[in-house]
């Protein structure tokens, strides 16, 4: 099976998606005759030409909109924003019309459609090209929330994605684009929405990470095996619906829990996976359920690497954890 | 070291930007600046040139491809380094980066990085100017691609409405990121847009510093004046990439090449010579590039921001939680 990165995972999933549903159409900035900034459309204009890999003009809003319409007569668009940051000016259209189409026509319509967009810290962006808005798209019914860590889900949760019949934001860990590289088989394959990934296994300590900080939370719990204490580590994958269930087995193995993730603290989507888990799990609980992430802060552009929670910051919270 | 005035003024400010910039391209390439540096290179004389038509209590906003408009409204080449290269003593702190730089003695009110936001801004400092009757008025650059964006029509809407003293500069360079105007614009014409908001406009070629000031002097005055809003669009070219990430590869050599030859730095340098002498511009040139090196050489020296700045820096005063 041939290597490849998350970039090429992407690139492969929705080629394959275009080659066997004319429905499917791809829109955004740059992303036709350039190929995205990121590459990740690179060759889908030559392959499938301007009608269905189509560039747009600077307009989040008009994109998202008309997306929306593309949907609810029956096409399969994946707008791009070219970075998660830039979704704001979209972000009515999304929570105001998009989410609520399906519950507001009495089930008659949907939009379906995969908003694909990169996402997070790691390459300096500042303020405008770094944050991490996925509790903010949670907090509004009707929209399914996927992030991948590595090319075999980045491709197979994108399939799934483009074949489930409800909104999905799809979310791509920029920092690992083209960092994270795995096999990846050739032709079409999903993996299921909603199903959480066992990363590592450990019988200590629960970790909840994804996207990029997963690889961190990987090697915290790596140096945390020198000291002792072994971590599970969970790779969520599908933001939302959550995958709780997985989460509680685990907590009730462990009844120790860290969750990581670069976004802010406060109503980050760490709060609500400790709430779950403290209605589901409150008895086998052995230590105060513990949140490693960003601060309560715009994204910096120098302290970046402090912001991040990096996996020096995941160490002790594990080891903490264990030891309570 | 004394400040020369009138045309040789601007002339030594666009060279300061070009050369500013060309040093950040090469600390770029050394890993001192991280994130995105979107250059001006080519389009001085826009900011120059308007720069030397306001006052100096005047409001002004820009992109991203901040630099220029911050080195013209007067910020010193080491305050701008200093934040590129990501230090405590930069514009911001370090916080911001290149693309996000501000200066509030000099009422620079920032360089935006999402791409239209800043029009609306602009536009109600522009009101807050007419409210306070302090015949201040606002300047707000923005690239073409920010034409399709809503703001760039709510901004237009209220600022007609309300007959506000400011001043809409497009910088039509053509290209927006890789994509030129012709794919993603109607009518490429932005000034058409003035007809259907009912304020007056003007369209000129970028080629001389010194035509830039009267045209948009005209519309500062204006505004100064009447309150009348003015849509400016300069027909510019950036030299570089949209950043310094991307090849370029959307543009033919012969087509850069054919802008470079009409590069509007070029021609104020041969005019000043024209005007003083070789001798007395090369005596700026060397006195700009004795800033530039102490700039790179101050913010090189400078300390980082430690992370114990951001959350002090997010509210003011102690927050509680
Ligand atoms: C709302 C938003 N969408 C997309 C982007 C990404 N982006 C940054 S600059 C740019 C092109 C802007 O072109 P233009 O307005 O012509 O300005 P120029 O770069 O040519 O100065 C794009 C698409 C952004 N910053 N903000
Ligand atoms: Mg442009």
């Amino acid at each position: 099976m041939p290597q490849i990165n998350m970039v090429q995972a992407i690139n492969d999933a929705l080629r394959l998606a275009m080659q066997r549903d004319p429905r499917v159409l791809v829109m955004g900035e740059d992303v036709g005759k350039v190929g995205g900034v990121f590459r990740v459309t690179a060759g889908l204009h030559e392959e499938f030409g301007e009608a269905r890999v189509i560039d747009t003009p600077l307009s989040e809003g008009g994109i998202i909109g008309t997306a929306i319409g593309m949907a609810l007569y029956g096409l399969v668009p994946v707008p791009e924003i070219q970075f998660s940051d830039f979704i704001f000016p979209a972000y009515d259209q999304i929570v105001s019309e998009l989410a609520k189409m399906r519950w507001r026509s009495g089930g008659e319509y949907s939009a379906k459609m995969v908003i694909r967009t990169p996402v997070g810290g790691g390459i300096r962006g500042g303020l405008y090209h770094s944050q991490s808005p996925e509790a903010q798209f949670i907090h509004v019914a009707g929209l399914k929330v996927v992030c991948p860590s590595n090319p075999y889900d980045a491709k197979g949760l994108l399939l799934a994605s483009i074949a489930d019949p409800d909104p999905v934001l799809f979310f791509e860990p920029k920092r690992v684009y083209r960092a994270a590289k795995g096999e990846v088989p050739e032709g079409p394959y999903t993996v299921e929405l909603g199903k959480a990934a066992i990363a590592r296994e450990g019988a200590h300590v629960t970790v909840v990470a994804w996207g990029a900080m997963l690889y961190e939370a990987l090697e915290a719990a790596h140096q945390a095996s020198a000291r002792g204490v072994e971590a599970e580590v969970i790779d969520l994958r599908t933001l939302w619906p959550l995958d709780i269930d997985t989460v509680v087995a685990s907590v009730k193995k462990t009844g120790r829990v860290v969750v990581v993730h670069e976004a802010p603290r406060t109503c980050g989507l760490g709060g609500e996976i400790v709430s779950l888990i403290t209605e589901r799990a409150f008895t086998h609980l052995e230590a105060p359920p513990a949140r490693v992430t960003g601060f309560d802060t715009p994204f910096p552009y120098t302290t970046e690497l402090d912001y991040l929670p990096l996996a020096h910051r995941i160490l002790p919270a594990i080891v903490d954890a264990a030891r309570y | 070291m004394t400040q020369p005035t009138g045309f040789a003024a601007l002339y030594r400010k666009m060279q300061l930007i070009r050369r500013v910039e060309e040093e950040c391209a090469r600390a770029y390439a050394q890993g001192k600046i991280g994130g995105f540096l979107h250059l001006y290179i080519g389009q001085e004389a826009i900011a120059v040139g308007a720069d030397a038509a306001l006052a100096p209590t005047d409001y002004a906003f820009t992109t991203y491809r901040d630099h220029g408009v911050a080195l013209a409204r007067g910020m010193s080449a080491r305050a701008l380094v200093a934040e590129l290269f990501g230090k405590a003593t930069g514009a911001c702190q370090g916080l911001g980066g290149s693309m996000h730089v501000f200066d509030a003695e000099r009422r620079m009110l920032g360089g935006y990085g999402i791409v239209g936001a800043h029009l609306p801004l602009a536009t109600g400092t522009a009101f807050a100017s007419k409210y306070r009757g302090d015949g201040g008025v606002t300047i707000c650059f923005f690239g073409e691609g920010s034409v399709p964006m809503g703001e760039f029509h709510e901004a237009l809407t209220l600022a007609s409405l309300w007959k506000l003293p400011i001043v809409f500069v497009c910088e039509n360079n053509g290209y927006a990121m890789g994509t030129p105007i012709e794919r993603v614009l109607p009518v490429h014409e932005v000034t058409s847009h003035a007809v259907s908001y009912g304020i007056p406009c003007d369209r000129f070629e970028v080629e001389c510093v010194r035509e830039v000031q009267t045209r948009i002097g005209a519309a500062i005055e204006r505004a100064r004046a009447e309150s009348v809003p003015t849509l400016v669009e300069c027909l510019t070219y950036r030299f570089r990439g949209h950043s310094m990430s991307d090849p370029g590869k959307y543009r033919t050599n012969e087509e850069v090449e054919a802008h470079k030859r009409k590069d509007p730095l070029v021609r104020a340098r041969a005019e000043l010579v024209a005007e003083l002498s070789e001798a007395a511009v090369a005596a700026l040139d060397a006195e700009v590039e004795a800033e530039v090196a102490d700039a790179v050489a101050f913010a090189d020296a400078s300390p980082e921001p430690t992370a114990d700045i951001l959350e002090p820096t997010t509210y003011k005063g102690p927050f509680a939680r």
